[in-house]
């Protein structure tokens, strides 16, 4: 029967894969506490979590480990948003904000308060968000011919990406006797990151995921098509433009606390995109748990792999972005 | 009864850069009619459609959507009155048949509320209307030319707009097809008194099925008239550049065209 919903397109299907992230996320979580140069069985972890008895084990879990696998869990969140949302307005699906600039411009701008002017350290993230914002116009003025063209936003993006690495690499070097942790700063990690930093980005990414996905009917209907999208009845200028936004806002406060983390914004939304389509309805809440996941396991493996070495969390991610990201081009 | 006009042009021009497109337009569109805008490759009907719909600024004169100037209308407000077919359909979605329709009811509801039973009984129609109840689960992708053509036209009428603007939409189907989608807008046409105003190629298919056809030459209205008017008055010679011959279809007494060569 040709009018027969096939389960992979039903809703029970796409409501059983984020189901099954779910559980993945669960595992991750668990898993990221108890592992480590110091292994804490499951049941102490839920016991010291939930009262503080002093022991050394409340102390890697509160304080180390906790907060940090929160922190990959909402980094990874941001910049799967950021990405889903970049793919969709930009019409293009290699746009990701590590691969067209918008990190680097949020990263330019943050290290610049952080070396330059870090008695305004509070300012970062905001800064960080005016870099990813001006990559963003500078990527549309670029990339704008009578319509945003997909192989413009890469040219586009790849040569804003570069400009913006070249001035944080120029500040680096500048300022060389103040950049401590600048390296992992570059490479993205989660090392030494605390409570503060997770304070730093819950409320972006709160407020984020609420708007991506209330307003996910609108960019639905923007990926049909500019004059398609006008004809029914859609602001296009206003919502290409509050997403975009949305995204810098996104991708900054990432960028912010866990450095240039690449490709997160690549992969998972493709991912989830192959497996359950291109329904921003689900897509958003797909994306948002899986980039949870992988940010969450990657970190937890550049952790314990060499241990008592780590390795950045960024490193872990492009071993596996660059490949994704080859056979996207080739398929 | 008077005359009603759903859609004025008053001196519309409109330049990419500096270049001119389209001159110095006038058209009145008369509501419950069928207009064809016919001319060559390169003459401005594309421009003039996108114009219409609001897609391009004018650089100067006006569009005026039932006295309104569009350009001062709330994107939402021109949607209910005003639908687009758009010539290229390529996107990057996936999604359903039902569910592109339902797009179509975008313009009629807020975003805090979900489809209520009016809403389902309008996409319920415009599926009915352009025969896809059997292919209403399947996704846009995987249909074919004449198939996907039906269910953008099957978005575009669930917006139950008063005018619809088709920019060639037979251009890329085979002859069965097209004379399907020509059928479907004549029937919309006559049946939901739906004013249609489109861009075709086929110069037949514009004098058979239209009230008045609209020649455009060199970004600007050559001619206005029935298609009887247009195509007997060497109108298409100094048009096309074609030597042509006329006779008439016995069924419907419209003209039917033959390009017998360059000139």
């Amino acid at each position: 029967m040709e009018n027969e919903i096939l389960f992979k397109d039903s809703k029970e299907y796409k409501l059983l894969i984020i189901a099954i992230i779910i559980v993945l996320l669960i595992v991750g979580f668990v898993l990221g506490n108890a592992k480590g140069s110091m292994e804490v069985s499951i049941q102490r972890i839920f016991e010291v979590m939930l009262n503080d008895d002093g022991s050394p084990e409340r102390m890697v879990v509160w304080n180390i480990r906790l907060p940090r696998m929160i922190l990959a869990a909402l980094a990874g969140v941001n910049l799967a948003l950021a990405g889903a949302v970049l793919q969709g307005v930009m019409n293009n699906p290699l746009a990701d904000p590590g691969i067209i600039g918008i990190s680097s411009g949020a990263g330019l701008f943050g290290i610049f308060i952080l070396v330059v002017l870090p008695q305004y350290q509070a300012l970062v993230p905001i800064a960080a968000f005016f870099g990813a914002m001006l990559a963003a116009v500078i990527i549309y003025i670029l990339a704008w011919k009578g319509g945003i063209q997909p192989i413009r936003v890469i040219l586009a993006g790849v040569a804003v990406s570069a400009l913006f690495g070249a001035g944080i690499s120029g500040t680096l070097v500048f300022y060389s006797d103040r950049v401590h942790g600048a390296l992992t700063f570059m490479n993205g990690s989660l090392s030494a990151r605390s409570w503060p930093e997770v304070q730093t980005i819950l409320p972006y990414t709160v407020i984020g995921l609420v708007l991506v996905i209330i307003f996910s009917q609108k960019l639905n209907i923007l990926i049909l098509g500019d004059d398609v999208a006008r004809g029914l009845g859609l602001n296009v200028e206003a919502v290409r433009l509050s997403f975009t936004a949305l995204a810098a806002f996104l991708a900054a406060s990432a960028v912010s606390v866990v450095g240039l983390l690449g490709f997160v914004g690549l992969i998972v939304p493709h991912s989830i995109r192959l497996l359950i389509g291109n329904d921003y309805r689900y897509m958003f809440p797909a994306s948002a748990l899986l980039g949870a996941v992988l940010v969450m396991f990657s970190d937890t493996f550049a952790r314990t792999i060499l241990s008592p070495t780590e390795i950045p969390v960024g490193i872990v991610m492009a071993v596996l972005g660059a490949p994704f990201f080859l056979y996207l081009l080739r398929r | 009864m008077d005359k009603r006009f759903v859609l004025k042009i008053n001196d519309l021009s409109i330049s990419y850069k500096d270049v001119k497109v389209i001159e110095h337009i006038d058209l009145e569109i008369e509501e419950g009619k069928i207009y064809s805008i016919i001319g060559p490759n390169g003459s401005g009907k594309t421009t003039l459609m996108r114009a219409i719909s609001r897609s391009l600024k004018p650089k100067t004169g006006q569009v005026l959507l039932e006295d309104t100037n569009i350009f001062k209308m709330n994107t939402k407000e021109a949607a209910r009155k005003m639908a687009i077919l758009c010539q290229n359909n390529h996107t990057m979605s996936d999604v359903t048949v039902k569910n592109l329709v339902q797009y179509g009811r975008f313009a009629h509801k807020e975003w805090w509320r979900g489809s209520n039973s009016e809403d389902s009984k309008i996409v319920e129609w415009a599926i009915k209307t352009t025969s896809l109840e059997a292919l209403q689960n399947r996704k846009i992708n995987t249909l074919s030319g004449g198939e996907r053509q039906r269910a953008w036209l099957a978005m575009s009428i669930a917006q139950k707009p008063k005018i619809l603007l088709l920019d060639e939409p037979t251009t890329f189907l085979d002859i069965a097809h097209q004379l399907e989608i020509m059928e479907l807008v004549s029937h919309l046409n006559r049946e939901e008194g739906i004013t249609i105003v489109m861009v075709l190629h086929d110069i037949n298919h514009a004098a058979r099925y239209s009230d008045e056809l609209i020649v455009i030459k060199n970004k600007k209205i050559f001619k206005k008239g029935t298609p009887w008017a247009i195509l007997e008055d060497n109108v298409l010679r100094e048009v096309f550049g074609v030597e042509t011959e006329i006779t008439r279809d016995k069924e419907t007494n419209k003209p039917i065209f033959y390009a017998r060569k360059v000139v």
